[in-house]
């Protein structure tokens, strides 16, 4: 298809660690075309009049809903996004994909539902079916006619899924393999027809199996009795020399890995566009209430103290907007390169969204703990109502939970986001050795003077600037002590882990902010400046807290004296004024009632 | 059936209404959405369609902002859209609003124009009535139902108690359309992605300006009205507050 529009910027992954991104570069929810605006209000009204509704009902476990309304998102095209055209998808852009992830994601049970289908479901016959495996399934899958569910976990792996037990043998006639053993957490198992089954052949070669509900050997087993998202099924799978035909082999023998892992990589960015819908659902709800609710005879919005939380839940939200769709954004215009045609066409695809492997983790964790904080202030708002479960917010607290366990736990996600950011460094993709020393030369030569500069958001920037530089400086101080071992050192991976997630997060922040500025102007921006103020804020704590801890670990006596002193000059900033900004927010959200940024 | 729909752009029923500087309207930073009856009208026409085969054309006026209710009639189906697009439209009282779409639509040949009932906003309930009038054309109001028969068509009316009037017309016609008539659909994906190639008309206000007339209407001031309601505590022994009650009732709100 020929384009006028010019190409994009092709960001490389990790590299917002070592560069700086002009607003124009970034993609934010600003830019939303007009066809995404109308995709986002179809998602938006078949959630309110066709989810939303019928919540209640599938809380009690009335699958047959969640399967007709998976056939009804499937008839108008809300699940077919990521499949190709050529299979009955619709083949749109990833920030489509996460707008309507982020719509849908009202009621967690359905959407738990419906992402297992669309993401882990669909996608590894996407990527790594046949012609004929994807002829046979893709098209029904796009239809809604049949439900995808994957099986990967067992009661004794998870996280280490390589360990599995589960194993696979050719029959005597080579015609078939046996599986036999047992797999655990399996979202959709209860109505699903076609579940991607891993088990090692003859004990050895990890391997995908594409196992349809009514193949011989394979039965469900009882649902689990789930903290939260009760209206998504969860059950047990039971292989009983379960025969798969040898044409159901998914990928290629001995290779499952590629499969496993990939597919939680290319689902994880939409979770965190689920966690943000969440989230924006229930600052609707909390603002809702704390102005109807009253206290010593005024409204219980008008004490700072719940405003504080509003304020506080929007900046989440404000924040968790910007890198999930930056990511996407990133994801588009290298996918958007790819020629569709090319026969390597879904490897490239694959490898594209991979890139942004990193960036992905981030959102995820960012994103699932960011809706951690905002229901449980939602509970709090409603305070005893809160607690029970006539009200929203009990549901709300249990369902968000989740996030921070599936598609790979949070600890696990920092292990990847710190591992693969050595990864990448020492394999020479990403200059950060350089930038590194360029950090420390810097620091090391005293404090510069710094510039007054007069434009907008400078002292911002300069705050996003240093909290880079404390990331970059405490990872070298931490390969520095600790060389190839480092990745042995799990708490001060995970501590790199949560600076570079707050750096992405604040610049992105940031970067969303200045391109607001740039087309509105800083006084119609004023509530976008006001939450990156309050987030920076708060950023660059959680940044100097990490690096403190790591250079504890790692220095001590006179070298841990001076790391400490320039930890302090990095993270030092005038403050800004936390609780009128709050206040600011807060009072803008108790006008309109509603999340938003104007 | 060739079917023409109008639609307007009306602010967002549940967005927080801020006036403007003067007081004279709402700001143009709200949040927007098609006018509900507007909606009804295009399903209307879509299902007329669906059984009858023919066209249906949207038509709206407004600044570039207004193209959004035509983007979105597309992808529900309307086959193609005209856009008379001004800011000058905003606020153009029903007379002249219905001269623009008469002129904008002189060299074409519907069967029947819809328009909801009435816009969210102004709520004159105008604009089709004169359509039809400068057409020559009959029309009917508040429908709710609409059957084509041998001679025309056959519609039900709304009207007030529960009652209803059923009439034959004639074709061409104007017909207003009432909210809940039928049930929205949805617009799908594929829908909205082939509506960016539907052809969309731009007509500019000069193109309509020697049809048109002065603007007759002009808002001198608009306000979001006082809140009056206050609680009073009577106080005292019994027999006085009972007094003071009874007082209030006779003398001040004289319901006794």
């Amino acid at each position: 298809m020929a384009t006028t529009v010019p190409p994009k910027t092709r960001i490389p992954g990790c590299s917002f660690l070592i560069e700086d991104r002009r607003p124009d570069e970034i993609f934010t929810p600003e830019d939303f075309s007009e066809q995404h605006r109308l995709i986002a209000q179809t998602a938006d009204d078949f959630c309110n009049n066709e989810i939303v509704p019928n919540a209640e009902k599938m809380e009690h476990k009335d699958y047959s809903i969640s399967r007709d309304l998976l056939k009804k998102a499937a008839e108008l095209g809300l699940s077919t996004v990521d499949i190709p055209e050529a299979y009955g998808g619709l083949e749109m852009d990833k920030v489509t994909s996460c707008l309507i992830a982020d719509r849908i994601a009202k009621y967690a049970g359905f959407a738990t539902t419906w992402g297992a289908h669309t993401g882990i479901g669909t996608l590894p016959l996407v990527f790594f079916g046949n012609e004929q495996q994807k002829q046979k399934y893709l098209p029904k899958i796009a239809a809604g006619e049949i439900v995808g569910a994957y099986a990967l976990s067992e009661a004794t792996s998870g996280s280490d899924a390589l360990n599995c037990r589960a194993r696979a043998q050719l029959s005597p006639d080579g015609k078939h393999y046996l599986l036999n053993g047992e797999k655990m957490w399996i979202t959709n198992a209860a109505f699903a027809d076609l579940f991607t089954v891993f088990a090692k052949i003859d004990g050895e070669k990890f391997t995908a199996f594409l196992v349809e509900k009514n193949f011989p050997g394979l039965s469900v087993g009882k649902e689990e009795h789930k903290l939260g998202i009760r209206g998504s099924s969860t059950c047990p799978l039971v292989l009983n020399d379960c025969q798969v035909p040898v044409e159901n082999v998914l990928g290629e023998i001995g290779r499952g890995h590629i499969i496993a892992f990939n597919i939680l990589n290319v689902g994880r960015f939409k979770l965190g566009a689920s966690a943000v819908g969440g989230a924006r659902n229930a600052v609707d709800q909390t603002i809702a209430y704390a102005k109807q609710r009253r206290a010593f005879e005024k409204p219980i919005s008008d004490f700072g103290l719940i405003r504080e939380k509003l304020a506080n839940q929007a900046v989440g939200i404000y924040v968790g907007e910007s890198i999930v769709y930056r990511t996407v954004g990133m994801m588009d215009s290298v996918l958007s390169e790819i020629d569709k045609s090319a026969a390597d066409a879904m490897t490239q695809a694959r490898k594209g969204i991979e890139e942004y492997a990193v960036e992905c983790s981030i959102v995820k964790v960012w994103a699932s703990e960011m809706l951690d904080y905002v229901v449980d202030e939602f509970v709090q708002v409603y305070a005893g109502y809160g607690f029970v479960e006539e009200y929203p917010a009990e549901r709300a607290y249990r369902d968000a939970r989740i996030n921070r366990i599936f598609e790979g736990t949070n600890e696990i996600n920092r292990l990847i986001i710190t591992g693969f950011v050595l990864k990448r460094a020492l394999s020479g993709q990403l200059a950060l050795l350089p930038a590194i020393k360029r950090v420390m030369d810097e620091v090391m030569s005293g404090p510069s003077m710094s510039e007054e500069a007069e434009s907008p958001l400078a002292a911002e920037r300069a705050i996003v600037a240093n909290a880079k530089k404390l990331g970059l400086l405490i990872a070298g101080a931490a390969s520095q002590k600790y060389m190839q071992a480092l990745v042995d050192q799990q708490e001060i991976v995970g501590a790199l882990a949560d600076m570079i997630i707050e750096a992405y997060a604040m610049e992105s922040c940031l970067l969303r902010t200045q391109k607001l500025v740039a087309t509105h102007g800083e006084t119609a921006a004023k509530l976008p400046i006001a939450m990156t103020q309050i987030y920076l804020t708060q950023g660059m704590e959680k940044i100097e807290a990490a690096a403190k801890k790591v250079t504890a670990a790692v220095a001590e006596g006179d070298m841990l004296r001076t790391q400490l002193a320039i930890v302090r000059r990095l993270a030092k900033f005038e403050p800004f004024n936390t609780i009128a900004l709050r206040q600011l927010v807060a009072q803008r959200l108790i006008e309109t009632g509603k999340y938003g940024i104007v | 059936m060739k079917i023409l729909v109008c639609m307007k752009q009306v602010p967002q029923k549940d967005a927080p209404l801020k006036l403007n500087e003067s007081g004279t309207w709402i700001r143009e930073d709200v949040s927007y959405e098609v006018n509900e009856p507007d909606a009804y009208a295009l399903e209307e026409a879509l299902r007329q369609k669906e059984k009858h085969g023919g066209e249906v054309v949207v038509i709206t006026s407004g600044p570039a902002r207004a193209q959004q209710v035509l983007r979105e009639a597309l992808a529900k189906g309307a086959d193609r859209a005209i856009h008379l697009e001004d800011d000058a439209f905003v606020g153009l009282d029903a007379l002249n609003t219905a001269r623009a779409f008469a002129a904008a639509i002189k060299d074409e040949q519907f069967d029947l124009i819809f328009t909801g009932l009435q816009s969210d906003d102004y709520g004159f309930a105008q604009t089709g009535v004169i359509l039809a009038e400068l057409l020559g054309w009959p029309h009917a109001t508040i429908i709710m139902q609409i059957e084509k028969n041998d001679t025309g068509i056959r519609v039900k009316r709304e009207l007030e108690a529960g009652f209803f009037q059923f009439v034959n017309m004639p074709l061409p016609a104007v017909l207003t359309i009432q909210s809940g008539i039928n049930k929205l659909r949805y617009a799908t994906l594929i829908g909205i992605k082939q509506a960016k190639n539907k052809p969309m008309r731009k007509v500019a206000l000069a193109d309509v300006q020697s049809a048109l007339t002065p603007n007759l209407q002009k808002i001198e001031r608009l306000y979001v009205p006082q809140k009056t309601k206050k609680t009073e505590t009577l106080d005292g022994p019994p027999a006085e507050i009972a007094k003071k009650l009874v007082d209030k009732l006779r003398n001040e709100l004289r319901i006794l």
